[in-house]
């Protein structure tokens, strides 16, 4: 009997995502809920599955922070976006996202000396000429032009494809599969074959390298790993891939995005055009107003854990949402107005506990960057199209197709 | 203050480094936390306290003496 009483119930949960009355800020449910209900059910319109939703932010951290939350997503009720049966998903090895400690500190570990301040820092100059080298083509073109497809995508692509050593001919692999990748409409027979495209190319790019190291993150990696076999060679594989999965449609969609909060913020904008240290805070102020990887904290629970009012479960789904967790009043006041000199700015954009993302300092400098080279260069860039008509992406990085601009 | 970071615990994408370079490094070979004082000057105290709460792993830790 259950099975039917158990769906009328979860039909009448919010189906998750949210619906959007503004489709730039977050669902406005979010903020009931946070006041009526912090801890609540939803339903992922996807799967149809239930899960729990976290609205306040000093939960989302405890929880998150939390070892007794799982990020594997091949468990039954870890909340999934993506209409791929799941015996499929099971096929593929879990990436570091959905590993859980001491496994994910194995990988973590040889993937953080690639990723501190300082080394990033160094890849200041380079993003610079690459930010520069895109504004030159645009420029060149004229406008009109999509910038998502003139710069938004390709620019932060580039900049992986350099770190990790992807040869520019075969940069349109990873592109193609990451979209089918993140599609709520991919068939699970294009997920399939987009799969074994990207780890034909990457066996093949990971034995050159192994024979013939250069400069670059990959064959440092391969090098490290070899010196201690840490992992397995498939492992490094997956380490790339997640590289590459991790970055391209976020890093793409916060600079769009970027531009359009800027440009309807006349203000705003001002300030940025006039003030060239405020990139970095600009920056940061725009992923917390979007926060693009909204459900990229969902979770499955090991352990009953009292959080709030409520108790979660053994073996339930959580999605605690990175939204709704960065509109927090209490925390960010007046959240959304988009300020871009506020500070503090605690934002969790890219999580927290274990899996805080590797590329946060990446993608803060390399945003700062484009946005402000971007405005201070073509200080009259501006919509070529109505606001109206610009159309959101049904995925689950938050996004949109393209963005006619012109100057 | 006093600080006492915790490598085992650090997942070292750097937050801490990036906030405070002056207090918080991250060493070549393993990216992981390194105080460079373990008493800040008490100029910096407060925004040690925010590096320290934002550490998503909550690796370093601070006592009073
Ligand atoms: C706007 C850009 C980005 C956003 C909003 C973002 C967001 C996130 C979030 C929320 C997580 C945590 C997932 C979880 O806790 O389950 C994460 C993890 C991760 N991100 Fe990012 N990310 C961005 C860009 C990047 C870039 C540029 C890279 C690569 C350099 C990257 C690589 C990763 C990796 C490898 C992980 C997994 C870390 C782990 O599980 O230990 N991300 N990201
Ligand atoms: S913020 Fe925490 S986890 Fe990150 S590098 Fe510093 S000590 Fe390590």
């Amino acid at each position: 009997m259950t099975e039917m009483a158990i769906q009328e119930t979860a039909a009448e949960y919010p189906a998750f995502p949210m619906q959007r009355a503004d489709p730039l800020g977050p669902p406005e449910l979010y903020a009931e809920l946070r006041e009526r209900e912090p801890i609540s059910r939803i339903r992922m319109s996807v799967t149809g599955q239930e899960a729990w939703l976290v609205t306040r932010y000093d939960h989302y951290r405890e929880l998150i922070r939390d070892p007794r939350v799982s990020a594997d997503m091949y468990a039954d009720n870890y909340p999934r976006q993506i209409p791929v049966p799941l015996e499929l998903l099971r096929s593929v090895p879990r990436t570091i996202f959905h590993l859980d400690a001491p496994d994910h500190t194995v990988h973590r570990r040889l993937l953080t000396p690639e990723f501190t301040y300082r080394r990033i820092e160094g890849m200041r100059e380079r993003t610079q000429q690459i930010a520069d080298e895109y504004v030159d083509r645009l420029l060149e073109k004229g406008g009109p032009v999509d910038l998502m497809a003139e710069l938004s995508l390709p620019m932060p692509s580039q900049a992986m494809c350099e770190l990790l050593g992807i040869p520019p001919a075969d940069r349109h692999i990873y592109h193609e599969w990451i979209t089918l990748l993140i599609g709520t409409d991919t068939t699970p027979e294009q997920h399939a074959q987009a799969e074994i495209t990207v780890v034909g190319h990457l066996e093949k790019l990971i034995a050159q390298k192994t024979e013939h190291p250069e400069d670059d993150l990959l064959s440092r990696l391969i090098a490290r790993n070899n010196e201690e076999k840490l992992v397995s060679d498939r492992d490094v594989l997956n380490l790339a891939r997640s590289l590459i999965a991790g970055s391209h449609e976020t890093s793409a969609n916060m600079i769009t995005l970027s531009v359009l909060a800027l440009l309807r913020n006349p203000e705003q904008l001002a300030l940025l055009k006039a003030d060239p240290s405020l990139d970095a805070s600009a920056a940061d102020e725009m992923l917390r107003y979007f926060s693009v990887s909204d459900a990229g904290t969902s979770r499955v629970v090991l352990e009953d854990i009292e959080l709030g009012d409520v108790v979660l479960r053994k073996g339930e789904g959580v999605v605690a949402s990175i939204l709704a967790a960065n509109h927090d009043p209490e925390v960010f006041t007046d959240p959304g107005r988009i300020d871009i000199t506020r500070s503090p700015n605690n934002h969790v954009a890219f999580g927290t506990g274990i899996h805080q993302c590797i590329g946060h300092l990446v993608v803060k400098m390399q945003l700062g960057i484009v946005l402000g080279t971007l405005f201070r260069r073509i200080p009259d860039l501006r919509l070529a199209i109505d606001l109206d008509d610009v159309k959101f992406k049904n995925a689950a990085i938050r996004g949109v197709e393209a963005l006619p601009v012109t100057w | 203050m006093r600080l006492n970071a915790d490598r085992d615990r650090c997942v070292g994408a750097g937050a801490c480094a990036s906030t405070v370079p002056a207090v918080f490094e991250q060493d070549e070979e393993e990216g992981l936390v390194r105080l460079v004082t373990d008493r800040p000057e008490s100029a910096l105290v407060g925004v040690v306290r925010r590096a320290v709460s934002m550490c998503p792993a909550q690796a370093i830790r601070v006592s009073s003496e």
